[in-house]
């Protein structure tokens, strides 16, 4: 049992979301980073899709009440165990009774924390994730709250194993890590590959130029849906009302004060904006941790070769994958 | 019919050009052929107004067979084989549902901007409004919000330049020429003309939206008296 001594400012339960229910306007969610998410459960032997702690900004205080293996990836948060710091990317054993604390994170803005066996709480429509705006999956549909206890899922033998040997060697943390931002061909520090969206034609030429030209700064008007950029305006080549179509988590919409928005995993399912691009699936982490003002520059790819950079990363995870399963062998 | 990537993880596939019950017929038709036997590498199809939306893993399509530089031309094509060759699928047939909306104060704060537009009275907005007979297209953009087709051409008003922040919940708008409902508190952009008490999203139900798409829909004008009692009631 964990019990949640205090709850941060935006702490939810998310798996890998929920997909399938598009066509009732349920919007598909999950860990924001889901490579983030990915990593720190495998960093504790669990399956890529067990529930994970999001956590933004501040993150939370959480009691343990057994010993077992956390990993955290994501931002870098002042995180400590009884007042020691406690390590990002990597297995971290703690002992029953032991305090684990996530400060202000220092730079960005988001991490997730996997523990061994996943957050159990129901699944609702095949998933752990929070669906705050229609209260739905984690718990309650709502973020943690101070009170709040959480229950975790049997931890898995490679999980026993990594803790008894940390145990054994009388260490916190293993020596080793895997860090998120090494798997796959990550972009240059505030850049993100963005392809042409299906609007790309409506805008002028000018404004075509601009969107991959400019420095975007991140407004505060940015939450797990989407984040709003501030820069040159963008104009359509003529005044037009797009028909309602599908989006998707990357789509980088243009409502008409000409100011992009950067639609997040909880994105709606459907918009009426025009698409101007799509950023490549493996950069949009990058928009789950621009803080108030953080810039951010925009550098056209294919879909080939976006497409290329999603397939790198999988066969990259896969032997992060191999490596972990082999440390035992 | 076109098809058209929406970034690397889904392709569009265009069936018309317009809003009309023709083009719709052909969207409920291709996404019943497209979900009636898996694609491989497909994860989800979403139905709008004139495209059904395949999302994919490329990872997935890449096991299934597609040369890794050529994920969507080898999609396509398996896109367009399916719809040449549909199998066949049961029709569903939609239901008339009945919407009390009241179109008075605070619940209708754009009501003004759509009659002003109109160049007709509030009254006469509303009286159009409800006279009309609706047809959903889609449910989506947030849980259970419907789209809906049949908005009289005279009452079409373009959406706000920035969204709201917040639009509360059973909020019934009009954006372009579209009419819809707001299920849930949600950021919005269209011109908020009343409000329902009845809830369209109801998770512990299957399916989980009081409207599916292909429901016809009438709005009835109520009073606030009545709006708050049967929210009270619901």
């Amino acid at each position: 049992m964990i019990t949640v001594q205090q709850p941060g400012l935006l702490t939810t339960v998310q798996d890998l979301g929920r997909p399938g229910y598009q066509q009732y306007g349920v919007v598909v969610g999950g860990a924001l980073d889901a490579l983030a998410a990915r990593t720190a459960n495998l960093l504790v032997g669990n399956e890529e899709n067990a529930a994970v702690l999001e956590m933004a900004q501040t993150g939370p205080a959480l009691c343990f009440s057994q010993s077992t293996l956390v990993a955290w990836c994501g931002a870098d948060f002042d995180a400590q165990i009884n007042g020691e710091p406690c390590p990002r990317d990597r297995p971290v054993r703690v002992a029953a009774g032991d305090v684990l604390r996530f400060g202000l994170a220092r730079r960005g803005l988001r991490a997730w924390l996997a523990i061994a066996g996943g957050i159990d709480v129901p699944l609702v429509m095949g998933s752990r994730s929070t669906y705050r705006r229609a209260g739905l999956g984690g718990l309650a549909g709502r973020a943690l709250q101070g009170t709040d206890q959480l229950s975790c899922g049997d931890a898995s033998e490679w999980s026993q194993q990594i803790l008894e040997k940390l145990l054994a060697n009388g260490q916190r943390a293993t020596a080793w890590s895997v860090r998120p931002d090494t798997i796959g061909r990550p972009a240059r520090v505030g850049v993100v590959r963005a392809m042409r969206g299906p609007e790309w034609e409506w805008f002028t030429e000018p404004a075509q130029q601009a969107f991959f030209q400019a420095t975007w700064v991140a407004t505060k008007e940015a939450d797990r849906m989407g984040v709003r950029l501030k820069g040159p305006g963008l104009a359509l080549a003529q005044p037009r009302e797009m028909i309602s179509s599908a989006v998707n988590a990357g789509v980088v919409q243009i409502p008409p004060a000409g100011q992009p928005i950067v639609l997040l995993p909880s994105r709606q399912s459907v918009g009426g904006y025009p698409r101007l691009a799509a950023v490549a699936a493996v950069d949009l982490r990058h928009f789950t941790q621009l803080r108030l003002g953080d810039s951010i520059r925009f550098e056209e790819i294919s879909v080939v070769g976006a497409q290329d950079l999603i397939l790198t990363q999988a066969r990259d995870l896969t032997r992060v994958r191999l490596g972990l399963s082999r440390l035992l062998a | 019919m076109q098809i058209t990537p929406l970034g690397d993880q889904a392709l569009l596939v265009e069936l018309g050009q317009t809003i009309d019950e023709s083009t719709h017929r052909k969207v409920q038709s291709a996404w019943r052929s497209l979900a009636a036997e898996p694609l491989p590498g497909v994860t989800e199809l979403v139905p709008a107004y004139t495209t059904v939306t395949a999302y994919y893993d490329p990872v997935q399509a890449v096991q299934a067979g597609a040369p890794a530089g050529q994920i969507v031309d080898w999609l396509s094509d398996r896109l367009r084989e399916r719809l040449k060759n549909p199998p066949k699928t049961a029709k569903t047939k939609g239901r008339m549902v009945e919407i009390p909306v009241c179109y008075e104060g605070e619940f209708a704060p754009d009501l003004g901007v759509v009659a002003k537009q109109a160049k007709l009275t509030p009254a006469e907005v509303i009286k159009l409004h409800t006279k009309t007979e609706y047809l959903v297209y889609l449910v989506g953009f947030a849980p259970g919000f419907p789209y809906l087709g049949g908005l009289p051409k005279i009452l079409a008003t373009p959406r706000h330049a920035k969204p709201r922040m917040v639009v509360p919940a059973g909020s019934v708008g009009i954006g372009g020429q579209q009419t819809g409902i707001y299920p849930c508190a949600t950021p919005g952009g269209w011109n908020l003309i009343g409000r329902t008490p009845l809830a369209l999203f109801r998770p512990a139900l299957h399916p989980p939206t009081l409207l599916s798409a292909g429901d016809r829909v009438k709005f009835r004008a109520i009073t606030r008296e009545e709006f708050l009692r049967q929210e009270a009631g619901a």
